[in-house]
C-alpha cells in the first residue's frame, strides 16, 4: 500500500514537472456557474485572448449559484498547478477570502471579476461593472420617460434573492437613486419607506421567478406601472406576468445586463431600457492583467476615483430621453453577449 | 360394527363464533386516527383549508378573491404535475430525484427541435415526450432490471440529464415572441380563459385532470393496486404473481413522461424555453408529496394528497407574501409542515388495523 501510495505521488510529481517544462504561462478561470451565458460569453473571451497571448487558460466553474466549495476547490488546484494569476467570480464574496489570501500568498495575483469581494481589497483587483451605475442609468431613464407623471409612479423591485448579494443590492438602489427615492441604508433594499414603491420581491434572476414575483406584486397592487428588474430573464417572465392580465402595454419595464435576447427583448418593446455590462471586456483585461504580472511584476491599478477597474457600462433603449446617454438596440446588438 | 366414533362430538362442545377483535369503546382520537389511516389525503386537505381560512381572515379580499385564488393555482400548476410524478414513483418506496432536469430537457428538446431542426411544433412536442418517457424508461430499467437503488440511480440521472440539457442547448433561451409568433402550440398550456374573475389557464386544467385520473387509476385499476402492492411489500406482490418489474418500469417511465408535460405546460407558463428554469422542482415535489400525506416508505397515500400538498405551499408563498413577510419566513414554514406532515404519517401507522 505505502509502495503504492509513494509510486502514485512520484507519477503525480513526474505529471507536474513535465506540465512546468513548457514555460507557458497559466491563468485560471473561476466562474459561478458555466451555464449562464454571462460566464460562458466570459470564458469565450478570456480564451481567446489567452491563445492570442500565447498562455494557457484553465477554467473551473461552481455546479450552480452558490457553489462554494467548489470554487475553494479549484482555486487550491490552481495554486498547486503553478499559475500565475486567478480570475475570479465568487459566489461567496465574504467567505472565499481565506483562499484568495492563500493564493496571494503563494505568488498570484487574483483579480475579481464582475463580482466585488467583500471587502473590494481582499483581491489584487476587481475589473467590473458599476452596478450602482447601471441602476442608476435606468432609474433616471425610467423617471425622465414617465415625466411628470413619476411623481405619482406605482414601482414594483424584482429583486434578485433574500439573502442580498451586494450586485443585487447596487443595481436596485442605483435605481432608486435615479429615479428619485430618498435611500434607507444604502447597503440594503427593501428598507426605503416611499408610498411609491409597492413591494420588493425576489426573482432568482430566471424567468419563472419573475413571473411568480411579478405576480405576488400584482396581487398586491394590480395597477403598478414600473417594474425595475435585477436582470432580463425575470424581466421576461414579468412581462409574461403583465401580459396574462393585459397590461403590458402601460407598464414601464427597466433592467440590466445586456445580453442579446434582452437587446432584442428592449428592440421589441418588452422591456424599455437595459443597463448593458461588458463580460467579454472584464476576461480579456483580465487575461491580460495576469500576463503583465508574469512578465513584469506590475498589478492593475483601479479606475481613478472608484476601488474597482470599470469596464464600462451603456443605456440601451430605442427611446432616449433628455439628459441621459444612450445607444439604441443596434449598436447593443453588436455589442451583446450571450 | 362397534359404536361409530364420535369424533364430531368434541365439536359441539367448542365455542362456534368466528375469531372476533373487540376494540371495546374507541375513543374520538382512536377514530380520527381510524379514519386518517383510510382516507390519507385527509390530513392536508383539513390543512389546506384552514391556511386558506386564516390567511382569508388576515388579508381579507386581497387574498380571497378569484384573482389571487386561481393564481395560486398557476403557480402551483407545474410543481403540481412533477409532484403527481414524483407521488407514483414513491408510491412504490422509490424517489425521483431527475423530474425537474427531465422537465426542464423535454422542454429544451421541444423547443430546439421546432427551432433548430424546424420541425412542425407538434411533431417536436412529440419528440420531447418521448424524451421524457425514455430518460424514464432509463430509470426504471436501472431500478426494477439492474436493481440499483432509486435514490442513486436517479440521482445520476438528475447530473446526467441536466448536463446533457446544457450541452445540447448551450444554454441558449428561445424568447417567447419568437414562440407565439411561429409556434405558439408550444405555449398551449399557458393559454387562459376566465369565469367571473377567476383566471385559469389550461396548464392548471391539464394539472387538475391529470390528479384525477391518476387518483382514479391508482384506485380503480390493476395496475394501480399493483403500483400500492409493489411499494407496500415488493416480495410478497411478486409471490402474488405480480410482474414487479414491469409495474416498475412502466412507474418510472409514466413519471418521466408526466414530468415532460411539466415541460411543456413550463413553456406555457414562462413563455420561453429557458435551460435554466425548474433547477428546484425535484426538492419541490418531494415537499408536495410528503406534505400531502405520501409515506416515503412506500404503499400508502393518495396522489390527491399531493395535489393539496402542492396547494398548501402555494397558500403559504402567496399569503405571506401578502402579509409582507420576509420570503425566509415561507421556507420557514414550509420546513415545519415537512416535519409535522411526516411526524403525523408516523402516528397514523401506529393504528392497530
Amino acid at each position: 500500500m505505502k509502495k503504492l501510495l509513494l509510486t502514485t505521488i512520484a507519477g503525480v510529481g513526474l505529471i507536474a514537472g513535465a506540465a512546468q517544462a513548457d514555460d507557458k504561462v497559466t491563468a485560471c478561470l473561476i466562474t459561478k456557474t458555466d451555464t449562464n451565458p454571462f460566464f460562458v460569453k466570459m470564458k469565450e473571451g478570456a480564451t481567446a485572448k489567452a491563445e492570442e497571448l500565447g498562455m494557457e487558460l484553465k477554467s473551473f466553474a461552481g455546479k450552480i449559484d452558490g457553489d462554494h466549495e467548489t470554487q475553494v476547490a479549484a482555486i487550491e488546484t490552481c495554486i498547486a498547478d503553478g499559475a500565475k494569476g486567478i480570475l475570479l467570480t465568487a459566489s461567496d464574496t465574504s467567505s472565499i477570502v481565506p483562499a484568495v489570501q492563500q493564493a496571494r500568498d503563494a505568488g498570484l495575483v487574483v483579480i475579481a471579476l464582475d463580482t466585488p469581494l467583500s471587502p473590494i481589497d481582499a483581491a489584487d483587483a476587481t475589473f467590473a461593472t458599476d452596478n450602482f451605475l447601471a441602476g442608476e442609468l435606468i432609474g433616471q431613464w425610467a423617471a425622465a420617460a414617465l415625466g411628470e407623471d413619476a411623481a405619482d409612479a406605482k414601482i414594483g423591485m424584482l429583486d434578485l434573492a433574500v439573502s442580498q448579494p451586494t450586485v443585487g443590492v447596487l443595481r436596485d438602489q442605483g435605481f432608486l437613486q435615479g429615479f428619485g427615492i430618498d435611500l434607507g441604508d444604502p447597503n440594503k433594499w427593501g428598507d426605503e419607506d416611499d408610498a411609491r414603491i409597492i413591494g420588493n420581491d425576489v426573482t432568482a434572476g430566471n424567468e419563472e421567478g419573475g413571473r411568480r414575483a411579478m405576480e405576488n406584486l400584482l396581487a398586491k397592487d394590480p395597477m403598478i406601472n414600473v417594474v425595475y428588474t435585477i436582470n432580463e430573464p425575470a424581466a421576461a417572465g414579468a412581462y409574461e406576468a403583465l401580459k396574462s392580465i393585459g397590461r403590458e402595454n402601460d407598464v414601464l419595464i427597466v433592467s440590466v445586463d445586456g445580453g442579446c435576447p434582452g437587446v432584442q427583448n428592449v428592440k421589441d418593446g418588452v422591456i424599455g431600457a437595459t443597463s448593458q455590462q461588458y463580460p467579454l471586456m472584464m476576461a480579456s483585461l483580465g487575461v491580460e492583467a495576469i500576463k503583465k504580472w508574469a512578465d513584469e511584476g506590475v498589478k492593475p491599478e483601479p479606475t481613478p476615483g472608484k476601488d474597482f477597474f470599470d469596464t464600462g457600462v451603456a443605456l440601451v433603449t430605442d427611446k432616449p430621453v433628455d439628459g441621459v446617454d444612450s445607444i439604441d438596440t443596434e449598436e447593443g446588438t453588436n455589442l451583446c453577449w450571450g | 360394527m362397534s359404536t361409530p366414533q364420535s369424533y364430531e362430538a368434541a365439536v359441539t362442545g367448542s365455542p362456534d363464533q368466528v375469531a372476533e377483535f373487540d376494540q371495546g369503546h374507541q375513543s374520538f382520537i382512536q377514530r380520527l386516527q381510524h379514519a386518517l389511516h383510510v382516507t390519507p389525503s385527509l390530513v392536508p386537505l383539513i390543512v389546506l383549508i384552514l391556511s386558506i381560512v386564516t390567511f382569508g381572515a388576515l388579508l381579507g379580499s386581497k387574498f380571497f378573491s378569484p384573482f389571487a385564488l386561481t393564481l395560486i393555482l398557476q403557480q402551483v400548476a407545474i410543481v403540481g404535475i412533477v409532484a403527481s410524478a414524483q407521488s407514483l414513483v414513491i408510491l412504490t418506496a422509490g424517489i425521483d430525484l431527475s423530474v425537474g432536469a427531465i422537465m426542464v430537457l423535454s422542454s429544451v428538446v421541444m423547443g430546439q427541435f421546432t427551432f433548430r431542426y424546424g420541425l412542425p411544433p407538434a411533431l417536436g412536442v412529440a419528440c420531447g415526450l418521448m424524451c421524457g418517457a425514455a430518460c424514464g424508461f432509463v430509470n426504471g430499467w436501472l431500478v426494477a432490471r439492474m436493481k440499483l437503488p432509486p435514490f442513486i440511480v436517479t440521482l445520476g440521472m438528475w447530473q446526467i440529464v441536466l448536463a446533457g440539457n446544457f450541452l445540447y442547448s448551450a444554454n441558449e433561451t428561445i424568447r417567447s415572441q419568437e414562440i407565439s409568433a411561429e409556434a405558439p402550440f408550444l405555449q398551449f398550456f399557458g393559454e387562459k380563459f376566465k369565469i367571473g374573475g377567476a383566471v385559469f389557464t389550461y396548464g392548471v386544467l391539464f394539472m387538475v385532470l391529470l390528479v384525477l385520473i391518476l387518483a382514479y387509476v391508482l384506485r380503480h385499476t390493476a395496475w394501480g393496486r399493483h403500483v400500492y402492492a409493489v411499494g407496500d411489500d415488493k416480495e410478497a406482490a411478486e409471490l402474488s404473481g405480480v410482474n414487479t418489474d414491469k409495474v416498475l418500469i412502466s412507474v418510472y417511465m409514466l413519471s418521466g413522461l408526466i414530468c415532460a408535460f411539466a415541460g411543456w405546460a413550463l413553456i406555457g407558463r414562462i413563455g420561453s424555453v429557458s435551460p435554466t428554469s425548474g433547477q428546484l422542482a425535484n426538492i419541490e415535489s418531494i415537499t408536495a408529496v410528503v406534505i400531502g400525506g405520501i409515506s416515503l416508505f412506500g404503499g400508502r397515500g393518495s396522489v390527491l394528497g399531493t395535489f393539496f400538498g402542492a396547494l398548501i405551499v402555494g397558500v403559504f408563498t402567496l399569503g405571506l407574501r401578502l402579509l409582507g413577510a420576509d420570503a425566509q419566513w415561507t421556507y420557514l414554514l414550509i420546513g415545519v409542515l415537512i416535519i409535522a406532515a411526516v411526524a403525523v404519517d408516523q402516528w397514523i401507522r401506529k393504528v392497530s388495523v
